[in-house]
């Protein structure tokens, strides 16, 4: 009764939101917003590849800079070039983030399907596994495996994968329990067709943009833990210079007041952090049935 | 009656948390013993020299060096359980006194970024809900989002760029003053050494809990109670002591208590660019340096630590809201 | 009739919700459209809707306590003066009681007796337990919680909370839907005596049957406007006494008389009609019908909204 009562109030706002609003617009700030982080991701990427190493290589002519039209983001104790550090330390990070995200939504996909269908006893196993990797602090479980596989890329990339599929996992255990009960699957076994049949046609559709939206908002998280990791020292070797390592040296420079050296690739982790979130979150919106079928 | 349902409740979940530490414990070992570190070789270290041959033999001993990996773990597991967590090698003291140590001095800077945190964050949250879709609610909320994706180290490194090296207001690091005894150590030095690293910490919580709280509150205020209030003449700030806090508190201190894992990652954080001498820091060194027996301590503890904020988030729900409280007590 | 009489008088009351979109774009919805009703002193009006129509928005509107995004045009008068939105937050809870649906509308962490005595002033115990016994609810319910409360016992707090102020006009918002008849007849048994104790009630509900026995006048919403507005004794027989080609479909459609069902649906808020809001449904609708809306006018003891009523 409540609902009915009020669903003018309701019209009036959701309709605004949902019918009137064209939905381009929406879908247009979305696309803007896309369009805008891939240049980003692109220009970084591209970045460090264009980039010649020369901003690397030890210049004592040119150290300690303050940031100027020459060097950006200044120089360090060794004369190179933080703007070049910086992209190319990104880059570094955004591969080896983006690595650990895949692997850890397939692991999402995977172990939120098999608990969804395989019954009650795996669905109870999982549940654990989730309380498990909930219950110990992400970055002491990503310390303890880097530290059994000997530290390096693997030990980063297994680390934040294993730490970060829970919450997807569920998403996904629950979406095909609610597409294995919805009545048009029902229905469409009911007409003998196949699991397969069901599967490809039901089921996939709905799970890739779970998936899909699931891996980019893994991505901020990832890349984050990626760079505290490397931070601590158990991610890449100081001769890969992700952002956590540039960041890390420039801890012992600290007391010289040189803050660019800190500064600088960590507003630019921090933008593309940020960057990450907003483009998951607008593709969320883009995606949501719920929302875009209205 | 209750007091039972509680007590079986608490027991229940107490249960599956030694549960769930076995496996914990059991999976951790297996990932320790598969590491390309032989555990004896770390201990000794670099120190080999300094280690005689019944010392050696002693340590091979603790850890069974030759037996097959089940018994090694079974010996290891019933040290254990009688509380013997092993000796550190970069301490050369019993790691159970370390982790009680440093968790201490964890527990303090911890404590009081998550206390810090809870009330800036609930505050920023009530502030955003009352005033919804206003500027004052959208600059919380992009704050709050920025903060979200800031990482804690660098805001750490940041604050002691601007406050320690530039302004000169704080050491640092360190929990207490360079080259002073420890029970020469005044209270106010200990305060002034931990005031940068719990502002570090608690930023990260803070963003959370305000737009959860925020959340909440615009929930609450579209609420068809919130409306009765009105019309019976209730004035907003009425509305928010009366129905508000009542129906946000409890999820947001839930939410708190929490968030304890994501607290003692932050530590971690924050300890090392600072140099504090708490758990976190101990956890890294012990990964760094191959401390075996101390880094599956912390693992172990850090566990206990993040379950015992579960637990006490769950029976905090159960004792405080009323509709799980009187779930079969209807008059 | 006479204004000078009326507790309340609602004149030409428009509410409309504008949403400024992206890109400026502006769109209006709406809900109440010109509606005019009065309340006397120890009367009961019962205003009927269909569910969705709107209606309880008139009672959110009088109270002023709709969202912001709306707009409120027309007159309200309270005892003669007008009723501003600074006289609405001073009358609200003292002199106009409102009187909700359900228990949503109770806090759920909050012990009953307690919000009942939050509207009371200086919060006086005393107050609170009379009422409670008045309607017959226990000394121990006001220390229980809304999900402990039965249906029965909901309405009567509900109703309480109402009381404890000594309001001369109550607005009750659809107290009957999804209640036991037993109920449903004690809680229109008490608006009857509230109203027998020289209060003006006006009565929302989308039920004409059950109001019958209680209400001294009968107001038709339709389409987000009172359509006819008929003292309870028309309401009999075929309908012949009743005004508006509204009024007597819906009276026929109950299921006591013909049972037909009113054909068609009600405008949506967006997209109102140019002219009268029921011609795309009136059988009777002629040109004028279509090209502009009636005004109300006063008909055999009663009022009216419609070119073609007799």
């Amino acid at each position: 009764m409540k609902s009915a009562n009020s669903l003018p109030i309701r019209t009036a706002k959701d309709t605004a939101h949902k019918n009137m609003l064209p939905k381009l617009s929406r879908r247009h700030r979305t696309l803007i917003v896309l369009a805008l982080t891939t240049l980003l991701l692109l220009s970084i990427v591209t970045g460090s590849y264009i980039l010649s190493d020369s901003g690397l290589s030890v210049n004592f002519e040119i150290k300690n800079q303050a940031p100027s039209m020459n060097n950006l983001f200044g120089t360090d104790w060794l004369g190179r070039d933080m703007f070049t550090r910086t992209v190319k330390g990104l880059s570094l990070s955004l591969g080896v983030g983006m690595m650990a995200a895949l692997v850890s939504a397939v692991l999402a996909l995977f172990l939120g399907i098999c608990a969804a269908t395989l019954g009650k006893t795996v669905d109870t196993a999982v549940t654990w596994l989730v309380d498990l990797f909930l219950g110990v602090p992400h970055l002491v479980i990503i310390i303890l495996i880097a530290f059994s596989v000997g530290g390096g890329i693997r030990g980063v990339i297994i680390g934040v994968a294993v730490t970060h599929w829970p919450s997807l996992a569920r998403v996904i255990r629950a979406e095909v329990m609610q597409l294995r009960s919805a009545e048009y699957v029902q229905v469409s076994r009911h007409l003998g067709k196949s699991r397969w049949w069901v599967a490809t046609h039901h089921l996939l559709p709905h799970l890739i943009s779970q998936f899909f939206v699931g891996l980019i908002l893994l991505f901020p998280h990832a890349i984050l833990h990626e760079a505290g990791i490397s931070f601590l020292g158990f991610g890449l070797s100081p001769d890969t210079p992700a952002i956590g390592i540039i960041l890390s040296e420039a801890m012992r420079y600290l007391s010289t007041g040189m803050w660019w050296l800190a500064f600088f690739p960590g507003v630019s982790l921090l933008i593309m952090v940020r960057a990450f979130d907003i483009l998951g979150n607008n593709i969320l919106l883009l995606l949501d049935p719920h929302k875009a079928h209205e | 009656m209750q007091l039972k349902q509680l007590i079986l409740f608490i027991l229940g979940k107490m249960v599956k948390m030694f549960i769930l530490l076995a496996a914990l414990c059991l999976l951790s070992f297996w990932m320790v013993s598969n590491s390309p570190v032989d555990p004896v070789q770390a201990y000794v270290g670099a120190d080999m020299m300094l280690v005689g041959p019944e010392q050696l033999e002693r340590i091979s001993a603790y850890w069974g060096v030759d037996k097959p990996p089940i018994e090694q773990f079974g010996r290891w597991a019933s040290a254990l359980l009688q509380g013997d967590l092993g000796t550190s090698m970069i301490f050369r003291r019993p790691v159970a006194s370390i982790i009680k140590e440093r968790f201490f001095a964890s527990l303090i800077l911890m404590g009081l970024a998550w206390t810090l945190s809870g009330l800036v964050g609930f505050a920023l949250g009530i502030v955003a809900g009352m005033k919804q879709n206003t500027w004052v609610d959208k600059a919380i909320k992009s704050y709050c989002l920025i903060l979200a994706s800031t990482p804690t180290f660098w805001l750490g490194l940041i604050l002691l760029i601007i406050f320690a090296v530039w302004l000169n207001w704080f050491p640092l690091g360190l929990a207490v003053p360079a080259g002073v005894l420890t029970e020469n150590v005044r209270l106010i030095d200990r305060i002034h050494h931990l005031i940068l690293p719990a502002l570090t910490l608690s930023v990260l919580g803070v963003a959370n809990i305000a737009l959860h709280t925020r959340q909440k509150l615009v929930e609450v205020l579209s609420s068809e109670y919130v409306l009765l209030a009105r019309a019976r003449g209730a004035s907003e700030t009425e509305i928010l002591w009366r129905h508000g806090i009542r129906n946000i508190a409890l999820p947001a201190i839930t939410l708190q208590f929490a968030s304890l894992s994501e607290l003692f990652g932050g530590s971690v954080l924050a300890e090392t660019v600072f140099s504090y001498p708490g758990l976190g820091r101990a956890t890294v060194q012990a990964g760094l340096r191959s401390d075996v027996p101390l880094l599956l301590g912390c693992v172990i503890f850090s566990a206990v630590f993040v379950f015992s904020g579960n637990l006490i988030a769950d029976t905090v729900y159960r004792v405080v809201d009323p509709r799980i409280r009187h779930k079969d007590g209807a008059v | 009739m006479a204004l000078n009489q009326s507790v309340l008088s609602v004149n030409e009351l428009t509410v409309s919700f504008r949403q400024y979109t992206r890109g400026l774009r502006q769109i209006e919805l709406t809900v109440i459209t010109g509606l005019s009703a009065e309340i006397q002193p120890g009367k009961i009006l019962a205003v009927i809707g269909s569910s969705g129509s709107g209606k309880s928005l008139l009672a959110h509107a009088i109270l002023g306590i709709l969202p912001s995004n709306a707009r409120v045009t027309g007159t309200m008068a309270y005892d003669g003066e007008e009723l501003t939105a600074e006289r609405q937050v001073k009358l609200r809870g003292r002199e106009i009681a409102f009187i909700p649906q359900s228990v949503n509308y109770l806090d759920p962490l909050m012990k009953v007796g307690a919000q009942v005595r939050a509207s009371i002033k200086d919060n006086k115990k005393e107050v609170q337990r009379d009422i409670f016994a008045r309607y017959h609810l226990d000394s121990q319910v006001e220390n229980l919680y809304p999900f402990q409360l039965s249906g029965g016992m909901a309405r009567r707090v509900l109703v309480s909370g109402a009381m404890v102020s000594d309001a001369r006009l109550i607005i009750a918002d659809e107290p009957t839907p999804g209640l036991h008849p037993e109920i449903v007849e004690e809680a229109l048994t008490h608006l009857r005596q509230l109203a027998d104790e020289g209060r003006a009630v006006m009565l929302i509900t989308h039920d004409v049957g059950a109001v019958l026995n209680v209400a001294d006048y009968i107001a038709v919403f339709y389409a987000g406007t009172t359509v006819e507005t008929a003292p309870v004794k028309d309401f009999a027989g075929k309908g012949e006494a009743l005004r508006h080609p509204y009024s007597k479909a819906l009276w026929k459609a109950l299921p006591q008389n013909d049972f037909i069902p009113v054909s068609g649906f009600q405008p949506s808020p967006g997209d109102l009609p140019l002219g009268c809001l029921f011609s795309p449904r009136c059988p009777m609708a002629s040109r004028e019908c279509f090209e502009s809306r009636p005004l109300e006018r006063e008909l055999r003891g009663g009022k009216v909204r419609c070119y073609h009523a007799t």
